[in-house]
C-alpha cells in the first residue's frame, strides 16, 4: 500500500493544529540568548497565551521550537529519554549541544522520510567547555549551525536585522536589546505573534529563563494618525 | 427538501468549559448533538466520568470522544488498582493526550480534563486537536467557545468561590448557546472538590435572556388576552 493512497492518510501527518511562531537566537559573549513568545495559535485564533516554547535539555543545551506544540512536547519526551540514558552511563560524560543537535536532525529527517514529519522548526543552543553552539533543524531535516538563527517569520524579519547588527562578543545587555528589537518587529508584522515573551540565557553555568513579560510598542507616527491625507479611500 | 445529511457523522458542535476555583473545579457543557443540520440528541451529557474524582468534557466527533473516554476509563481503572489509591488528574490528562496524540490522523475530538486529587487540588487540562496537553486555570472548547474568548478575557478572575465559578460557567455556556447553532439544549455542570462530586442541570427557562431574545410564552393567545396595560400618568 503506497503512502500516496487515500487509506494512507492515516499514516502521515497532514497539518498542524496548535502552533507556535518564531524563535530567534544569537550567540553572545557568555553563551546563547534565545527568545520566543508564549503564543499557541489554533489556526487564526490566538488560543493559548502561556505556552513555554523553550526548554532546557540536559545541563548544556536549550531547545526552542515553533510549529505543532504536541510534536514539541513529544520531542521533549524523546530528549528526556536520551538524557536519562546518557546519565545512566555514569561515566562523567554528558551530551553537549552539538550531539543533541545531531540527534534532533536524525529524528526529524527520519520522520520526514516516512512522510510523517514532526511539524516543528527547532533551535538548539548551548555551551560546553567554553564552546558556544547554535543550530537549527527544520521539519524536513534541513539543519545548519550559525551565529544567529531564527524560525518561521523570524527568518524573514529578524535575520536581516541580525546580519546588520550582530557582532562577536555582544554583552548580555546588547544581546537582549538586539533580540527585543527583533521580537518587536515580529510583534508588529507577524499575525500569530502575541505580546508575551521569554528570553532564555544559556551559559557554562546553566540555563535561566526570564519571567514572561511584554514589550512596549510605538504607534506615534504622524502618518499613522492621518494615513489617508490627500488620498481619501486609500490606506 | 431532503438536504439534511442524515448520514453525517454525529458531531457535538458543542460548548465545553472547565474552570478552577478556590478548592476544586467546575465543568460545564451544553447538550446538543447534531447529525449535519438535524439535532440527533437535544439532551446529551457531554461531561463524562472517568473516575470518582476525574471527569472530562467531550467535543468534536461524538464517536471519537466516546471511544477515547472509554479507553481512558479502562486504563485508569487498571492504574487505580495497581496504584492502590485514586488516580491523579495529571495522569488522566496524560492518558487522554497519549491516545489523542498517537492517533492524531484519525481522531477529531477536543477534550477538557478536570478533577480533584489530594496532591494538586483542583486542576484543569486542555487536550485540543493534535494531542497537545496544556494545564490552564480555565479552559474552553468546542465550536461555541469562539464566542467566549472575549467574555472570559474580561470575566475570569483568580480565586473565585464555588458559587462564583459555577455562575460564570452557566452564564458562559448560555451565551455561547445564544450564538452558536451547533450548541443548545440545557446547561449541565459538574463540580468536583475534596467533598466529592455534584451534578447540576439548568434547563433553558432557568437561563438569563440575552440580546434580541424574548421571554418564552405558552401561546400568542396569552399575550392577546393579557389585561390592557395601565394608562400612563403623563
Amino acid at each position: 500500500m503506497t503512502i500516496m493512497s487515500p487509506e494512507a492518510s492515516s499514516q502521515r501527518t497532514l497539518y498542524p493544529y496548535v502552533t507556535g511562531t518564531s524563535v530567534v537566537a544569537i550567540k553572545y559573549k557568555d553563551g546563547i540568548l534565545m527568545a520566543a513568545d508564549m503564543g499557541g495559535s489554533y489556526g487564526s485564533t490566538l488560543r493559548y497565551k502561556s505556552v513555554e516554547r523553550m526548554k532546557a535539555v540536559g545541563k548544556h543545551s536549550v531547545l526552542g521550537a515553533s510549529g505543532e506544540i504536541s510534536d514539541f512536547q513529544e520531542i521533549l519526551r524523546y530528549l528526556d529519554e536520551l538524557i536519562l540514558h546518557d546519565n545512566m552511563w555514569d561515566d562523567g560524560n554528558s551530551l553537549g549541544p552539538k550531539e543533541v543537535h545531531n540527534y534532533l536532525t536524525r529524528l526529524m529527517y527520519n520522520r520526514r522520510n516516512k512522510f510523517n514529519p514532526l511539524w516543528n522548526s527547532l533551535v538548539l543552543g548551548g555551551v560546553k567547555n567554553g564552546q558556544k553552539y547554535l543550530g537549527s533543524v527544520s521539519m524536513i531535516g534541513v539543519h545548519f549551525e550559525d551565529n544567529h538563527v531564527a524560525t518561521g517569520f523570524g527568518n524573514h524579519l529578524a535575520r536581516p536585522i541580525l546580519r546588520d547588527e550582530w557582532k562577536e562578543d555582544l554583552t548580555f545587555e546588547e544581546g537582549v536589546k538586539l533580540l527585543e528589537k527583533c521580537m518587536r518587529v515580529l510583534l508588529y508584522r507577524d499575525r500569530s505573534a502575541v505580546n508575551k515573551l521569554q528570553i532564555a540565557k544559556l551559559t557554562e553555568e546553566g540555563m535561566t529563563i526570564s519571567q514572561p513579560y511584554s514589550l512596549k510598542t510605538f504607534w506615534g507616527y504622524g502618518a499613522f494618525q492621518n494615513p489617508t491625507v490627500g488620498a481619501e479611500g486609500s490606506w | 427538501m431532503d438536504n439534511m445529511d442524515l448520514n453525517a457523522p454525529h458531531s457535538m458542535g458543542t460548548t465545553i468549559i472547565g474552570v478552577t476555583y478556590n478548592g476544586g473545579v467546575v465543568l460545564g457543557a451544553d447538550s446538543r448533538t447534531s447529525t449535519g443540520m438535524y439535532v440527533a440528541n437535544r439532551a446529551s451529557d457531554k461531561i463524562t466520568q472517568l473516575t470518582d474524582n476525574v471527569y472530562i468534557c467531550r467535543s468534536g466527533s461524538a464517536a471519537d470522544s466516546q471511544i477515547v473516554s472509554d479507553y481512558v476509563r479502562y486504563f485508569l481503572h487498571q492504574h487505580t488498582i495497581q496504584l492502590g489509591q485514586p488516580a491523579t488528574v495529571k495522569v488522566a490528562a496524560n492518558l487522554v493526550r497519549l491516545l489523542s496524540y498517537n492517533n492524531k490522523n484519525m481522531l477529531q475530538t477536543g477534550i477538557i480534563v478536570g478533577g480533584w486529587d489530594k496532591y494538586e487540588g483542583g486542576k484543569i487540562y486542555g487536550v485540543p486537536l493534535g494531542g497537545t496537553i496544556i494545564e490552564q486555570p480555565f479552559a474552553i472548547g468546542g465550536s461555541g467557545s469562539s464566542y467566549l474568548y472575549g467574555f472570559f478575557d474580561q470575566a475570569w478572575k483568580e480565586g473565585m468561590t464555588k458559587e462564583e465559578a459555577e455562575q460564570l460557567v452557566v452564564k458562559a455556556v448560555s451565551l455561547a448557546i445564544a450564538r452558536d447553532g451547533a450548541s443548545g439544549g440545557v446547561v449541565r455542570t459538574v463540580i468536583i472538590n475534596s467533598d466529592g462530586v455534584t451534578r447540576n442541570f439548568y434547563p433553558g427557562d432557568t437561563l438569563p435572556l440575552w440580546h434580541e431574545e424574548l421571554e418564552p410564552q405558552n401561546s400568542l393567545l396569552d399575550i392577546l388576552n393579557a389585561p390592557a396595560p395601565e394608562p400612563m400618568n403623563i
